[in-house]
């Protein structure tokens, strides 16, 4: 059975239908991704899977569970987690604090107002765990705000995998990344791979195409093809769109 | 705006020490200075109030804008607990603070699913309704002529129990009370608690999705503020020996605004305490000149927001900040002429 599924999910805002029968699944220790043109409701999606938004119809199951409608901090407590496209990290913390607030057991202590945190070392050891794996070892103490844009970046996903989770969710991580900085990007996703599954939004298809194990393209708002990158490769529609001209 | 973030993980800082120093010493120099210790008596009240209406506005980036409410159903509170129930200095300032951690729970209900405009509005709207429900239920709180008589009542040790009458010992008293609460909030603003809601600050969407409960955290800081607002007010109630409803007005709680972001209540936990000081410096110092110091205090608040929203606090840092900068330079300058 797979890990994470949506069957026959319906978003629209209005009179704008932006999601329509969309069913996805996404199996355990591998790597989906989501592609599809500017505007075919992929982030939609994403929101919805991850309870940003309230679908109109359809559910949303993880791990065999009803998770649809549930509050985002009900979903990530399962051990579901999610990096943004818009830039979302805490510009007024260094990056250690960032990470350091999505550690599970920081998380339990939010209440607590005398645990002195900068001194645990159980928690502070796993957040400079994490700035090592998205390569941000030796920028600790640097604030978010004066880091670079492609070290924010990976900050955002270093937040993302601080709350350690079986399932990941990136949405857009090489936006507006050089050819380089997304290379060294694609590297860090197949060592984040080994460990948990992910599932990736892009349009930068040879970054897709060359991590994902399966791909569901989204157009208009529904699933239009999916497949290993090869099969999608073969596809028709595919290879007609512009999006298959860049794999 | 970027909080400094205090490496001063301690209970104690040498920033506090100072604050400790200036004001314990207050009552020996005041009058030397042309001042006199009731003033002394009311910055530190209201600096109470302002810290505690920070945790809002600078830690949860939450403006409210009717807090003079809490203020004013503290000092109702403490005057008819002592009225009605037992004169009894301890356990009324305990009733004012848990009347106002009560109602001001129940608004926080309220305003907790908001932020920005809509929370600062809500806020001003509940603000006015306390406003004239105090000003109409006469019976209760007097109405437009307040709450009469209120009694400084002596701080009883147990073995020993000093009379607050004067005005010194009323400072010396309130000053005890300042001295708990900085301790208090900065453990507070300095736990892993604080941590999440000056996160809350910077991005209220991301902490819900790391897993956080962010409308109870909201809730929290909402209702722990109102009852230090609470505390400030029962003080206030006792230093004026009398409870009016002036102070829950518009007025009265747009100058806690003003006090706190002047001083820097954005980026430090002091612009707090600095802006209250500056405040009454301005009323009493610039008032004996004009009668509309006001007016000169809104413009120096206008200027502040236009080219140093950070207020005083981050003037402050900026200088330190530069001094730093300065001696790096030199001592790599000394570094190279000695090569």
């Amino acid at each position: 059975m797979a890990l994470f599924e949506a069957r026959h999910l319906h978003k629209r805002f209005g009179d704008h239908v932006v999601l329509e029968e969309i069913n996805l699944t996404f199996e355990a220790n591998a790597l989906s991704g989501i592609m599809g043109p500017n505007g075919a409701g992929k982030t939609t999606c994403f929101n919805v899977l991850t309870g940003r938004y309230k679908p109109d119809r359809g559910r949303v199951l993880f791990d065999g569970r009803d998770i649809t409608g549930l509050p985002p901090r009900r979903i990530a407590r399962l051990g579901i987690s999610r990096s943004f496209q818009v830039m979302s990290v805490f510009n007024e913390y260094s990056a250690l604090e960032n990470v350091l607030l999505a550690v599970p057991e920081v998380r339990r202590l939010g209440l607590n107002v005398v645990h002195d945190l900068p001194k645990d070392e159980l928690c502070v050891g796993k957040a400079a765990a994490v700035l090592a794996k998205v390569g941000l070892a030796g920028k600790e103490t640097a604030m978010a705000s004066d880091l670079s844009y492609g070290q924010r970046r990976a900050l955002e996903i270093g937040i993302a995998l601080a709350a350690e989770p079986c399932l990941l969710f990136l949405d857009e991580p090489t936006a507006g990344l050089g050819a380089e900085a997304t290379g060294e990007l694609a590297e860090m996703v197949l060592r984040l791979k080994q460990d948990v599954t992910i599932v990736i939004i892009e349009h930068d298809m040879r970054f897709l195409f060359g991590l994902a194990d399966h791909i569901s393209v989204i157009h208009w708002g529904q699933v239009i093809a999916q497949g290993t990158p090869d099969d999608l490769k073969a596809n028709k529609w595919v290879q007609a769109s512009n999006l298959g001209k860049l794999a | 705006m970027r909080f400094v973030y205090d490496k001063a993980r301690n209970w104690v800082t040498p920033h506090m020490l100072v604050a400790f120093a200036l004001f314990g010493s207050l009552p020996l120099w005041v009058e030397g200075v042309g001042l006199y210790s009731y003033i002394g008596v009311e910055v530190l009240i209201w600096a109470i109030f302002a810290l505690g209406f920070n945790l809002l506005l600078g830690y949860t980036g939450l403006p409210s804008f009717g807090h003079g409410a809490f203020l004013g159903v503290g000092g109702y509170a403490f005057g008819w607990f002592q009225f009605h129930l037992v004169p009894n200095l301890w356990l009324a300032l305990v009733f004012a603070i848990l009347m106002t951690a009560l109602l001001g729970g129940l608004a926080a209900l309220l305003v907790s699913h908001r932020r920005g405009i809509y929370f600062g509005l809500l806020t001003l709207a509940i603000g006015q309704v306390f406003f004239f429900v105090a000003s109409k239920w006469t019976s209760l709180t007097g109405g437009e002529d307040g709450m009469l008589n209120i009694k400084r009542l002596p701080a009883d040790f147990g073995i020993v129990s000093f009379s607050l009458q004067d005005n010194i010992s009323l400072y010396i008293f309130v000053f005890g009370v300042f001295v708990v609460t900085v301790l208090v909030l900065w453990r507070l603003t300095h736990s892993p608690f604080g941590k999440v809601i000056r996160a809350i600050k910077q991005n209220e969407m991301r902490v819900g999705f790391l897993g956080y409960n962010v409308f109870f955290y909201k809730w929290a800081v909402f209702t722990i503020s109102c009852a230090v607002a609470g505390l400030a007010g029962g003080l206030f109630a006792m230093a004026q020996e009398g409870a009016y409803v002036q102070v829950m007005s518009l007025q009265w709680s747009g100058i806690v605004v003003l006090m706190t972001l002047v001083g820097g209540g954005m980026v430090s936990f002091w612009g707090a305490v600095i802006g209250t000081v500056v405040f009454f410096l301005a009323r009493d110092l610039l008032g004996t000149y004009t009668e509309t110091w006001l007016l000169w205090y809104g413009l120096m608040f206008m200027l502040l927001v236009m080219f140093k929203p950070e207020g005083i606090a981050g003037m402050w840092q900026d200088l330190v900040a530069a001094r730093g900068r300065r001696r790096r330079v030199a001592a790599s300058r000394a570094a190279l002429a000695g090569e």
